[in-house]
């Protein structure tokens, strides 16, 4: 009688080998410095590039299967959610303003990450570091499609989804995010994985996707939670090979850390202004709040980030630069950055308010050294004018950050009573900052920074020359719809009436 | 010594590995937050193929990790047995 064999299965080890390194091959026709142009031009020495390893070793194969497996559950929760009037459940319809800004600024990231990771993909020598990318530009499409497709079933019935591909290159507040892609995007190959690999990735994106994720489950959005977390499940990956290759790049020669230090302290600071929007999203625009934006920072900065920093000492990698001025900003920049979009509302594509006294008593809460003090005042005047019939409004053009291309809306490190502003003029041309960090960033390369696309000056430009309609023509914001104060707009009142219809027999 | 930690959905597929990791790793703490379960350890943290099978009654190849993996942080070290967590401080 025969026996049943089991076929015998590869290794792990063996299987990333021959399905990695064995798909690489030596060029004939062309020499490697044709091949990969862009390998010299950083200054970053490499050595071996077989010293470059996944530590999840995972193959094309593989990544296939568990691929596709996460894309039928998104797609199983995206359908019920479709079917069951998953927009009726959510705790408020405050929330979606959270939603749009994650479409007009995140998405759009995502879909730059691709565009970038395909790129390097391309231009490292490596059979290692080419599998990462080409599996990471794959993710990150997938990212940018499955968001735009979750999130579209909130535009058959709510305002300020509908233009968001626009708005993503038009908008003011968008600039920030697309501005920080953009940066990444035109950097060498290198400095690209370390500012979306490493510094992005690994430092920061855990305080976007993980309690924004969770914020979304508090607050009844589950065809957010599943594309977050369907997402999320891959950036452990995108992790795991940011620090991964921050260990390659400096193990392979010492003339490299002073590069790559320079890089982390510009890209850490990069980083965390463009979070100033996420800071906002989760003190005050989720109705049922999961963890104050303080909180997500002492998990998943300080320890986090702490962990992390300490144990890449030993090759001489310190803190980012900026770090400590972080760290003092942490308690006053959602609230500055909300101040900001509440008088600014006029033109956001999503709507702002003025917080309950019950949301003031648990920011009061949360932030018991700054938000009594300094910021509660200002929310309680504001009301006062609004109770008036006379709301405050700023028609005012913010004075935007030639870095970071934020309003300068933020204080001094040491003094939250005092706006922070830096200067700096180059080649008889004055330029504005919103902090030291975006100053200095400016000052290393200020031949990339002058070219930067404001949307401030563009105003005056071309085909709006300074009238408000013909911007919001431009920008696609429908005006009274789409903008403005959530009391009072059309999706405050739609909602409460289709919930009303969804809960009894009228 | 640094925490590590890894973050699971909270859903029927992750219960059986999470009841591994606590088997396998004593001295972890598991905070339950909404629709995720966040595994925190001293130090080291390891996941083990044969413990995770026993809880499952099943086969299970330690990739599949991934379809529910949130976040995690530490340098990983991945063969056929083990997912090992560490930080070198």
């Amino acid at each position: 009688m025969d026996m049943k064999v089991a076929k015998k299965k590869l290794g792990l080890k063996d299987k990333y080998k021959l399905m990695t390194r064995d798909l690489g091959w030596e060029p004939s026709y062309h020499s490697k410095d044709e091949l990969y142009p862009y390998m010299n031009y950083e200054g970053i020495k490499i050595h071996d590039w077989d010293k470059w390893e996944d530590p999840f070793r995972l193959t094309m194969d593989a990544y296939w299967k568990y691929q596709a497996e996460k894309e039928r559950k998104f797609y199983a929760i995206i359908d019920a959610h479709a079917q069951n009037n998953g927009h009726l459940n959510l705790t408020d319809a405050r929330y979606l303003s959270a939603l749009k800004i994650f479409l007009q600024a995140i998405s759009p990231g995502e879909y730059a990450a691709h565009r970038g990771f395909a790129r390097v993909g391309r231009e490292f020598p490596g059979v290692g570091p080419q599998v990462a990318c080409q599996m990471q530009a794959i993710d990150e499409i997938r990212h940018a499609q499955t968001q735009i497709h979750a999130m579209s079933n909130y535009n058959r019935y709510y305002n300020g989804f509908h233009a968001f591909a626009d708005q993503r290159d038009r908008i003011w507040y968008t600039s920030v995010a697309r501005s920080f892609f953009d940066d990444s995007m035109s950097a060498g190959p290198f400095e690209f994985m370390i500012a979306i690999g490493f510094s992005f990735e690994y430092v920061l994106t855990n305080l976007l996707f993980v309690p924004f994720m969770s914020g979304a489950a508090y607050n009844g959005d589950m065809a957010t939670v599943t594309f977050g977390f369907s997402a999320q499940s891959d950036e452990a990956r995108h992790m795991t090979l940011g620090l991964e290759v921050i260990k390659f790049i400096l193990e392979q020669d010492p003339d490299n850390l002073p590069i790559v230090q320079n890089w982390i302290d510009k890209w850490f600071w990069r980083g965390f202004r463009v979070l100033g929007l996420v800071s906002t999203m989760m003190d005050y625009m989720l109705p049922k709040r999961v963890m104050s934006w303080r909180e997500a920072w002492d998990i998943y900065g300080v320890e986090n980030g702490g962990a992390l920093f300490k144990d890449l000492a030993r090759y001489g990698i310190k803190p980012p630069k900026g770090w400590d001025d972080a760290e003092k900003a942490i308690d006053h920049m959602s609230h500055q950055f909300m101040l900001g979009l509440y008088q600014w509302s006029f033109g956001t594509s999503f709507h702002s308010w003025i917080p309950s006294d019950a949301d003031m008593d648990w920011l009061a809460g949360k932030y018991p050294d700054t938000f009594d003090k300094h910021y509660r005042p200002r929310w309680k005047h504001i009301k006062k004018l609004a109770a008036a019939g006379t709301p405050f409004k700023n028609y005012g053009l913010a004075r935007l950050c030639q870095t970071c291309q934020l309003p300068s809306v933020f204080t001094e490190p040491d003094d939250p009573t005092l706006t922070c502003h830096r200067e700096t003029v180059y080649k008889g041309e004055k330029y504005q900052f919103c902090s030291d960090g975006c100053q200095h960033i400016f000052e290393n390369e200020p031949e990339k920074y002058i070219q930067a696309w404001l949307p401030m000056p563009q105003l005056f430009q071309d085909p709006i020359k300074g009238d408000l309609g013909e911007w919001m023509k431009w920008v696609s914001l429908l005006d009274g719809k789409d903008n403005g104060d959530y009391a009072g707009s059309e999706d405050q009142k739609n909602f409460e009436a289709w919930r009303g219809l969804a809960t009894t027999n009228q | 010594m640094s925490t590590v930690f890894i973050a699971l959905q909270a859903n029927e597929e992750t219960r059986p590995i999470i009841e591994a990791i606590e088997i396998d790793n004593p001295q972890a703490i598991v905070h339950r937050q909404p629709a995720m379960v966040k595994i925190d350890a001293q130090g080291r943290l390891v996941i083990r193929r044969a413990t995770i099978e026993e809880q499952l009654g099943r086969d299970f190849d330690l990739q599949e990790i991934h379809i529910n993996l949130i976040s995690l942080t530490g340098h990983v070290v991945e063969d056929d047995e083990t997912l090992t967590l560490s930080w070198n401080d």
